[in-house]
């Protein structure tokens, strides 16, 4: 665990001297490393530049295709939480201005976006695409810095991915009689949609790009800690000369969200985030016509059968938990290890995490980057405290954590039960509860004991195991022999109370289209 | 030449339908059931909550059974019902003119059609993964499919009326995909809901499938609209002003919630097919 360090590396200055070292001598010079606090692969900092990236002091809302304050002028601060450092004020939406979004969208519904041939919307989103993918660093870097979350990620998964949704869907705007929902299937009208901070451009795109697409019109109401990659797309849109209404962007914390979803002039919900304030979303719209979906929270199996090759599933175990530190959804949360093979397999999973660099988000080598904000550290730290009061064991590596920002070293806890609260609640964070179980059947009933529902994974090299392990999962998602991949053609969403509905592929039409 | 007396006919005692058997309700109360010309018919059970969380108990426990089915299987099993159904369907006819009025070829023509809508919907057993399945083209080394799976324990507020179509119009979408299913049938026109559970003991559906309650819609439906091993509830036999109570309860565990608005004549379309299921995706890497 470097800590962000600046040090030079003596792997990576020598070019390609460690090659020669024999396996097992890397591993006992790691295995020393890790007991010393220091690792073998120092790197020098390699930062990505953010001269890329223009921040404005402040950003207004984005309705009717302009930027402008709040009604009542009230602003937030957003902060980069790898440095507790002020990026911009943004504006916080009030029902004034929920009110005059909605408006917008719905004057650009009738008007513009409804009688548009999908043809011509479909030309629309691939502006938005193609723009997406000419500044995508840019929005890499504001990403990383408004979020926390390693510029490696943003680079390469958030905005490729958010960049391909456009483009997938799209293709769907002028082809929507052919997508399997009768002759005719038309667009619902406004859609509301608040996303959640860990993904913030991608959740963006998964909102924005089929709603559109079906010929609806959105109002976006970003999460209150990650603002910036949502209002720099409102401008990419802008400069795509979209139709001013068809996406408004409201910023804005808890309340601009619930103004959303409850206005009578939405007809269409769409959520992302908590399972909690999912329940307070379906309940406020209760009683009324609007379309309800839903992505909640997880705690997803990642299930290791003793014939699985070990160093792959330990690189799927760290990628299904502290892939985004451990903010996602669909984390594999709980590792479901077979017994007789547990010992080496979390052996194996501590020496890997020893290599692990933690710091900076901007330098391209970081694996963890910083907790999105305090609240969060907050309810990581409270968890985690829970799961030794409760007599799991927990383990850290080695690991110094920078001085400023919110950081949270990555952690496993052995001998948990299913009891435990670190095993049924979502931590959110980059923590790790470990299992045992002795027979494939065994695996089934504890991955399922569980409200939610969203993804799983397994580990094994018996095909008809994995056939027959995906049919019994109860998840939205089953990775096997790989873990936490995402496509626009790939349909994603939960189980339970994981949520309704689909993201992604042709299912994915079928949230904003009114069959 | 003396007249033998006429032949005193057996009456039948309608009861709840949980799990296999027919139980009465275990409050032991019982309500009065009127014909549409307002002729007592008889008296059905009038279940209590606790009628409901047993009939769900029972749905809970067919479900692993019902869902790891083959399709095929549960497609014989529902033609089985349909063909039950048309043995039965002048004692059917029957009920229907005495709970639905109207004239005896309507409610002949109801049951006919009723009938009909079952053996579609049986069809559709082997059919409905191809057609809401898909095989994905993703950006990357991995095979990726995704397959229409049934979302669990369904609980189902049969419509008040059109009181034997309606109601195999929202029981056989729910259980072909492998669902199972605690209906609560019409409150006025209780009777062919029981008799449709007769025909459904005895066509092989494994006990638990199907559980029909028979009361009070007001007392039981909130019961299975908040009860937290319930995963998806069809409001379509609640009076649309009436369901907002029912919707907030649903989100205690968020619970898929269909509320229908059927024409029950009409081709019933794919709709409610499609809406009691979850589209799983299957990621697998692709390599030598």
């Amino acid at each position: 665990m470097s800590g962000g360090k600046a040090r030079s590396s003596p792997a990576s200055g020598q070019g390609g001297a460690h090659a020669d070292r024999s396996a097992a001598q890397r591993e006992a010079t790691s295995e020393l490393a890790a007991q010393s606090g220091e690792s073998i692969w120092e790197y020098a900092p390699a930062p990505e530049s953010r001269d890329v990236v223009s921040i404005q002091p402040e950003y207004g809302l984005f309705v009717a295709g302009t930027f402008a304050p709040a009604a009542d002028g009230r602003t937030f601060a957003t902060v980069n939480p790898a440095t507790e450092e002020p990026l911009a004020q943004v504006a916080a939406a009030g029902p004034a201005d929920v009110d005059a979004a909605v408006t917008a969208a719905r004057t650009a519904y009738e008007q513009v976006w409804k009688p548009m041939p999908g043809s011509e919307r479909a030309k629309y989103l691939y502006r938005i695409a193609r723009q997406l993918q000419e500044r995508a660093r840019e929005f890499a870097v504001l990403e990383s810095l408004d979020n926390g979350k390693p510029i490696k990620e943003s680079r390469d998964v958030d905005i490729p991915l958010a960049a391909a949704h456009f483009f997938y869907y799209a293709g769907w705007a002028d082809k929507l009689e052919y997508a399997g929902f009768g002759p005719d299937p038309g667009p619902l009208g406004v859609a509301g949609q608040v996303i959640p901070w860990n993904f913030p451009l991608l959740m963006a795109a998964w909102k924005l790009a089929p709603a559109l697409a079906a010929g609806n019109t959105c109002v976006l109401k970003p999460a209150e800690t990650t603002p910036l990659t949502a209002l720099l797309l409102a401008e990419v849109c802008q400069q795509a000369g979209l139709p001013p209404g068809v996406v408004n962007v409201l910023t804005g914390a808890g309340d601009t969200g619930a103004a959303l979803v409850s206005h009578p002039g939405v007809n269409k919900v769409a959520f992302t985030g908590s399972t909690e304030v999912g329940k307070e979303i379906a309940r406020a719209v209760a009683g009324t016509d609007k379309k309800l979906t839903l992505e909640l929270g997880g705690k997803a199996a990642n299930i290791v059968f003793d014939d699985a090759p070990v160093e792959q599933a330990v690189e799927g175990i760290v990628n299904g938990i502290f892939f985004n530190q451990g903010h996602v959804c669909c984390a594999g949360s709980r590792l479901l290890v077979q017994e007789s093979v547990a010992d080496i397999v979390v052996e194996r999973l501590q020496r890997r995490l020893a290599t692990l660099r933690l710091g900076d988000p901007l330098d391209k080598n970081t694996d963890i980057g910083a907790i999105n904000s305090r609240q969060q550290l907050d309810k990581i730290t409270e968890l985690t405290r829970v799961g030794e009061a409760e007599g799991a064991q927990r383990w850290s590596p080695p690991c110094q954590l920078p001085e400023k920002g919110y950081w949270f070293p990555p952690t496993v806890f052995t001998g948990v039960s299913q009891s435990h609260r670190i095993a049924r609640e979502e931590i959110f964070g980059p923590v790790l509860s470990v299992l045992t179980f002795r027979t494939p059947d065994e695996a089934v009933a504890k991955a399922n004991n569980t409200p939610y529902g969203l993804s799983a994974g397994i580990w094994t090299d018996k095909g008809s195991r994995i056939l027959w392990l995906a049919q019994k999962l109860r998840a939205g998602v089953v990775w096997a022999n790989t873990y936490n991949r995402f496509d626009p053609a790939s349909p994603f969403g939960g189980y339970q109370e994981s949520g309704y509905g689909r993201e992604g592929g042709r299912h994915g039409l079928a949230a904003y289209l009114n069959v | 030449m003396s007249e033998s007396p006429a032949r005193l006919n057996v009456r039948k005692t309608y009861k709840l339908f949980i799990g296999g058997a027919f139980p009465r309700s275990e409050s032991g109360r019982s309500y009065p059931v009127h014909g549409n010309d307002g002729a007592l018919l008889a008296y059905a059970a009038q279940g209590s909550r606790k009628d409901a969380r047993d009939a769900v108990v029972a749905a809970r426990k067919a479900f692993g059974g019902w869902s790891g089915a083959t399709a095929y299987n549960r497609g014989q099993i529902l033609y089985r019902v349909a063909e039950m159904l048309e043995g039965r369907a002048a004692q059917f006819a029957a009920e229907v003119a005495a709970a639905d009025g109207g004239q005896a070829a309507q409610a002949e023509a109801e049951v006919a059609a009723a009938i009909d809508r079952w053996v579609w919907y049986a069809g559709w057993s082997d059919k409905v993964a191809q057609v809401a399945g898909a095989a994905n083209p993703v950006a990357g080394p991995y095979f990726n499919f995704s397959v229409p799976e049934p979302t669990g324990v369904v609980a189902i507020v049969a419509p008040a009326d059109a009181s034997l179509l309606g109601l195999v119009s929202v029981v056989a979408p729910v259980i072909v995909t492998g669902n199972t299913a605690v209906v609560v049938a019409s409150e006025s026109r209780p009777l062919p809901a029981i008799s449709l559970a007769e025909v459904l003991a005895t066509s092989d559906l494994p006990a638990g499938v199907v559980n029909v309650l028979t009361g009070r819609t007001a007392e039981l439906a909130p019961v299975l609209a908040g009860h937290m091993d319930v995963n998806a509830i069809d409001l379509t036999g609640i009076e649309p002003q009436e369901r907002k109570p029912l919707q907030e309860l649903a989100a205690g565990n968020v619970k898929r919630v269909t509320c229908g608005n059927d024409h029950w004549a009409a081709p019933p379309g794919t709709q409610r097919l499609m809406s009691f299921l979850e589209i799983k995706t299957v990621w697998h890497p692709a390599g030598t």
